[in-house]
């Protein structure tokens, strides 16, 4: 037990000197919880629209009135040439663009159907997708309207049926990009800290000969890796309290589900990065094949299959069974539920057992092949 | 004295080489994985919502409420997972994550369709995912608007109304990218956040491992100067980028038809300006540091993080708060995002982005300069 004390005191001791080290280490959790609390959102709202109304007249305008009043559209301006709606359009001014034809108020009076041209830069999918939804859902509620206006105009005493819907929305009631994606760092976090870091820290030394050194000495592995592993692991849950203060006080996002049930499954999900981060180190010689390694291999594909930014549930089927083998996709799951729902173990049990074997599996693994290195 | 004056880089440019390609995983890294990510985000990696799971709880059960209910799964947008029987079971399905719609049609339903009275409909969101949730709002708002067209005029046929004809004609085009394929949307978004990862973290390892292993001060004994060390150690990972960046336009058109409409010419240049200012940035990491581990985090955190978020890359820069929005012209890869897409989907020529083309050249200039100035200062 002393040894392992000493090794990580040691390992302290050469973290706090290497001082730049010790500020990225800190500043780095604060960097990426601001940028992706405050720049990584989606919220569409105000789109740029180009207006080209032809027709000009009241129904028209009324019509335009209806896209400018909603928090959906911004008109960047009106034109009068279709040339300039290519323009704009084609400079990424407008991202949507509603042309009315001439004789617009004209066909709709005398009961014809007014064609309406709607344009939508498709560069950008999902805020086209969204953007034409909009569109349609305020040009058919016009629609109805003309028609229950024109109805009542002629004097008619029965009216038709329509559809009201209520809207509600759970977890998220404003819709916030934010909310979904601050808990989601914490994942991110943890894995960036702890695994790529412990990989980098072991296999500096490989590099600097100086785990050789580590080897005659009568340290056993157990205790080599206990004490390399627990400095991390320490940086971990310093991690979690960072994001979990920054989350309530700066994003006004609470722990609904608990902060203890947090740490404890943190704790759980830092057994698979300190294992995977072990692992690397026995795949690697030098520092910069573990770097590429990690974020190439381990990091990216498992943030960018597990959830973090697209949902799993749009992946083919293949990916996502592939998706199960990766532990981020449960923890993204636990995060969530705790930060969004409020949801308990009840719900998240499966969750949690599934990261426990995980990690169980890759740390025992990962010993096993560090220790068979070292002998 | 012309020998003396000129440029004697080779020789690094080859050890150099040498070293990456000695290195298979580094190589293999460089340039398989910008195939592999550019057939992640084809395949897999997209804001297309299909196949949405949701649950009915139908109270009316009438042919009316059926007829409305099919209409959902008619689509490809959604996929029915269960029938419910009461309201108490909502809570667990969306908890749990089995949904993430609830239809709720009430028990007037009918009736108020009969009586020519405003029938209303119930949908419960999960909103956690605010993207997809909203998309999918979308989808269902426009369905049920849709919907209560066709019901409107039906209705009004009974009592005995003439036919309404609806009194817009609605007609939605997409321009550039006309499937909404979100394919074509992160490619050029890819190629930027590849380059600049392998260029920044390449670049800063590349001279911090000298340092870290001591091989440095054998390098500042040679006669070497330090524009030859900068360029020696960087122009190797310029042709692999170059290379990669090949990979990536090759594979986008043979897989995702997402072929160049503008100059390949203006391309190239685009590109070389950007992977000039991304080695800039990795050269000044270098000089700043003197562990791996360090010029790593640092080169992470300014190079990673920014280009897929700040850049536009995924999110729409619009979106951002102002102050976010101010911080993201630091950030070259905007600039040279909106040229991409410019050049490969829009097929517009110079005049559609000189300005990002100058911002660019600032950039490269100002970073190559900065880290020229301070790898003399430290080799000297």
């Amino acid at each position: 037990m002393n040894i392992i004390f000493h090794i990580i005191k040691k390992e302290f001791i050469q973290f706090r000197q290497d001082k730049k080290m010790f500020i990225v280490s800190f500043f780095a959790p604060v960097f990426q919880l601001l940028v992706l609390g405050y720049a990584a959102t989606f919220d569409v709202s105000k789109i740029p629209m180009a207006v080209c109304d032809f027709d000009n007249s009241a129904s028209s305008r009324a019509l335009v009135r209806n896209f400018t009043s909603t928090e959906y559209f911004r008109v960047v301006g009106y034109y009068d040439k279709i040339s300039e709606i290519d323009n704009q359009l084609d400079d990424g001014h407008a991202s949507i663009a509603v042309v009315i034809p001439r004789g617009f108020e004209k066909k709709m009076g005398a009961g014809q159907s007014a064609p309406l041209q709607v344009i939508a830069d498709g560069t950008e999918t999902s805020s086209a997708t969204i953007g034409l939804n909009y569109v349609f859902v305020i040009v058919s509620t016009y629609s109805q309207n003309v028609v229950l206006e024109s109805l009542i105009k002629r004097g008619s005493v029965m009216m038709p049926a329509r559809l009201s819907t209520e809207f509600r929305i759970w977890y998220n009631p404003d819709l916030k990009s934010r909310n979904f994606m601050v808990p989601g760092v914490l994942g991110l976090l943890l894995m960036v800290m702890t695994m790529i870091l412990t990989s980098l820290a072991i296999v500096k030394e490989k590099e600097l000969g100086t785990l050789e050194q580590l080897v005659v000495t009568p340290i056993k592995p157990y205790q080599l890796i206990i004490g390399k592993l627990a400095p991390f692991f320490v940086i971990g849950v310093i991690d979690v309290i960072l994001v979990v203060f920054f989350a309530s006080v700066v994003f006004s996002l609470p722990v609904k589900g608990g902060v203890l049930l947090l740490f404890g499954l943190s704790l759980i999900f830092l057994m698979t990065t300190l294992g995977l981060g072990l692992f690397i180190s026995t795949i690697s010689r030098t520092q910069q094949q573990a770097m590429m390694t990690a974020i190439f291999f381990f990091m990216m594909p498992m943030v960018f299959f597990s959830g973090f930014v697209f949902p799993i549930e749009n992946m083919p089927a293949i990916i996502q069974y592939i998706s199960y083998l990766i532990p981020l996709r449960y923890y993204f799951v636990i995060v969530r539920g705790l930060f969004l729902k409020g949801v308990g173990m009840s719900i998240l049990w499966t969750q949690a057992l599934a990261l426990l074997i995980f990690g169980s599996v890759i740390l025992s693994l990962s010993v096993m092949r560090f220790q068979k290195r070292l002998g | 004295m012309t020998i003396k004056y000129s440029l004697n880089i080779l020789p690094i440019v080859r050890k150099e080489f040498r070293q990456i390609i000695r290195d298979k995983r580094i190589l293999g890294v460089l340039l398989f994985f910008p195939a592999l990510m550019l057939f992640a985000f084809g395949y897999a990696l997209n804001f297309d919502v299909k196949n949405t799971r949701m649950a009915v709880y139908d109270e009316d059960r009438s042919s009316a409420s059926r007829d409305f209910i099919q209409q959902f799964f008619t689509s490809e947008y959604f996929i029915k997972v269960q029938t419910l029987s009461s309201k108490a079971e909502i809570n667990n399905l969306l908890d749990g994550e089995q949904v993430r719609v609830v239809l709720v049609v009430p028990s007037s339903f009918s009736k108020d369709i009969q009586r020519g009275k405003s029938a209303s409909v119930q949908v419960i969101v999960d909103g956690a995912n605010s993207n997809a949730a909203a998309t999918v709002l979308g989808y269902i708002n426009a369905m049920i608007q849709q919907y209560s067209l066709k019901i409107m005029a039906e209705s009004f046929m009974r009592i005995g109304g003439q036919q309404i004809t609806l009194p817009i004609d609605f007609q939605p085009r997409v321009w550039y990218n006309p499937e909404l394929k979100s394919a074509k949307f992160l490619v050029p978004g890819l190629i930027a956040f590849i380059l600049m990862v392998t260029t920044v973290i390449s670049t800063a390892l590349a001279v911090v491992r000298e340092r870290e292993l001591g091989t440095m001060e054998q390098i500042m004994v040679s006669p070497i100067k330090p524009i030859e060390l900068i360029l020696g150690k960087t122009i190797p990972y310029i042709i692999i980028s170059l290379i990669a960046t090949a990979v990536i336009l090759f594979f986008g058109y043979v897989l995702f038809d997402v072929s160049i409409k503008g100059s390949i010419f203006l391309l190239s240049m685009m590109t070389i300006l950007f992977l000039v200012g991304g080695l800039g940035v990795g050269m000044l990491i270098s000089t700043l540091v003197e562990t791996q581990q360090l010029a790593f985090m640092i080169a992470v955190i300014v190079s990673m993080l920014p280009t897929f978020i700040l850049s536009g890359f995924v999110f729409p820069i619009r979106n951002m708060p102002a102050i976010i929005q101010g911080i993201t012209y630091l950030i070259p890869a905007r600039y040279f995002l909106v040229a991409l897409r410019a050049i490969i989907l829009k097929g517009a020529g110079v005049s559609a982005f000189w300005d990002q083309a100058i911002f660019l050249t600032i950039y490269a200039a100002v970073m190559i300069g900065i880290s020229s100035l301070r790898m003399r200062k430290f080799l000297a």
